[in-house]
């Protein structure tokens, strides 16, 4: 499904994060994408975001190259990006009252109709219902991110790209989040490409999970974990396992 | 939070002041400072004359120069605000000019405009627009660059982006500056209303103060000009407490 091909990337100050760097997602696969902090791997989203463009390269995601944010991609952040001015509901609906002001035009929204246009059963999915009418400055953090969720996925997307998006929650709200992101994943089957700094995180949310060390990126180091999951792996042995692998190994590539 | 104002304590407030008034009054004994019951009997005259027509001159002037104010400062200001490079370029001008007293210009624009409401318009317009204009671009400017890149993710170019991001981000900014430049807005009308016209409140009070000596006519003008910028204050308030609602 996503196909970036011998991309090239510097920042402005001319540092280069990524060399002829390759990589492939299948659809329907959950990957994480996991890295020290200042590793380039928020970069790498904002590029599959089309937020960012390659200075040498091509990502095509169905085979078309990106030349800006693609209509059936999802992106979520850490710090939300909900209107403060704007309620739950009012903020869940963004994203159709933008494809509403341009009309199925193929480069804004998609060009086939969406098939339903109601916010409710996504608010009711995500426990927002009875928060609908509140303000983001008046509801908790899980309950600003499960807004941002399901503004998202109201749109239908058929790729989630999330950055860091349980960072700043406590942790029995960001476990609960991880859940709802696996079934969601698999209830919508949706492509799912998660960014963290936490070896935790990557072993619950990728079945396979892309490590990022020190730049410049030229070969990506991947690692599977098949047996990824909700609660049952959380206390598994196998996921123990794979978070001692991942923390040798995120050592090994950030000692290079 | 924003301390209240209760209609308790809003009625008390204006009893003392009248109060005070009053004993200044009879302290000085003179003419040229009638008492409150001689300027309320003095409003009612008044207001069977024409007093409601010369207010009703000064309050078009001042909501005409908001109105214009607004429909041009605001877009200026998004356009700067969300383009450092622009901003970057227009800042030094802005600079500038933003501090100089507009009142001084009142002669030079009634010089070139003649009579007429279009000077005085142009003049309170001049002083809004660089208020709303800094603070519009100034809100526009800090917007979180996150809340941006996901509206963007949303499938928001930038047309949508000014409908639904930075036009209602800057709404609290308009209103401030609005609130901010009310009192100044109302001085200068006053200004501007003493030359070249027989309308508006400013030249009621200039005519029944300098050349009638009627005192009384001349507090009922004041009293008329204070209710006009207390009046255009609530509001703003009033504005803000609708349109403003998650703040």
């Amino acid at each position: 499904m996503i196909d970036v091909d011998a991309i090239s990337f510097n920042y402005p100050n001319g540092q280069t994060l990524f060399e002829n760097f390759s990589w492939n997602v299948e659809r329907g696969e959950a990957w994480a994408i996991l890295g020290p902090s200042g590793c380039g791997k928020s970069t790498l989203l904002y590029l599959l975001a089309g937020l960012l463009f390659p200075t040498k390269g091509y990502i095509r995601i169905d085979g078309e190259s990106l030349t800006r944010p693609r209509p059936k991609s999802g992106l979520i952040l850490q710090d939300y990006g909900l209107l403060p001015w704007a309620t739950v509901r009012q903020n869940a609906e963004l994203g159709l009252q933008i494809r509403g002001f341009y009309g199925p035009d193929g480069t804004h929204s998609p060009r086939e109709v969406i098939p339903s246009t109601d916010v409710n059963p996504w608010l009711l999915r995500l426990g927002l219902s009875e928060i609908a009418d509140s303000y983001p400055a008046h509801i908790s953090g899980g309950q600003r991110q499960r807004t941002a969720i399901a503004r998202t996925l109201v749109l239908h997307p058929d790729l989630l790209l999330m950055d860091e998006p349980f960072s700043s929650l406590d942790a029995p709200t960001r476990e609960g989040l991880q859940n709802l992101t696996l079934e969601l994943q698999e209830e919508q089957n949706l492509t799912l490409i998660v960014v963290t700094h936490s070896i935790e995180e990557a072993a619950v949310l990728g079945k396979k999970i892309l490590l990022l060390g020190r730049p410049v990126h030229r070969q990506p180091t991947i690692i599977l974990n098949p047996h990824q999951g909700g609660e049952a792996f959380r206390k598994s042995p196998s996921y123990h396992t794979v978070c001692d692998e991942l923390r040798v190994r995120l050592d090994e590539v950030s000692a290079v | 939070m924003k301390p209240r104002t209760t209609t308790l304590n809003l009625a008390f407030t204006i009893l003392v002041l009248l109060l005070v008034w009053q004993i200044i009054a009879w302290l000085v004994h003179r003419a040229i400072l009638p008492g409150p019951i001689t300027v309320g009997k003095a409003f009612i005259h008044e207001i069977q004359g024409d007093l409601i027509e010369h207010f009703l001159v000064s309050l078009w002037r001042v909501i005409a120069s908001m109105l214009l104010a607004i429909i041009t400062a605001v877009p200026a200001g998004l356009v700067l605000g969300q383009s450092p490079r622009l901003n970057a370029l227009f800042t030094p001008l802005i600079y500038l000019l933003y501090p100089i007293p507009k009142v001084v210009f009142v002669p030079i624009v009634l010089l070139f405009f003649g009579l007429g409401d279009a000077p005085k318009i142009l003049i309170i317009f001049i002083i809004l627009f660089f208020q709303i204009l800094v603070l519009v671009r100034d809100q526009a400017a800090s917007l979180r660059q996150e809340l941006i890149l996901s509206v963007r993710s949303l499938g928001a170019g930038r047309r949508a982006l000014f409908r639904f991001v930075y036009l209602p981000a800057s709404l609290p900014a308009i209103l401030t500056a609005l609130r901010q430049s009310i009192g100044t807005a109302v001085a200068v009308l006053y200004v501007a209303e003493l030359f070249a016209t027989q309308k508006g409140l400013g030249y009621y009070i200039y005519l029944n103060g300098s050349t009638l000596f009627n005192y009384p006519a001349m507090y009922v003008g004041i009293l008329a000009m204070s209710l006009l910028g207390l009046g255009l204050y609530y509001l703003v308030d009033w504005m803000e407490k609708r349109l403003c609602k998650w703040m």
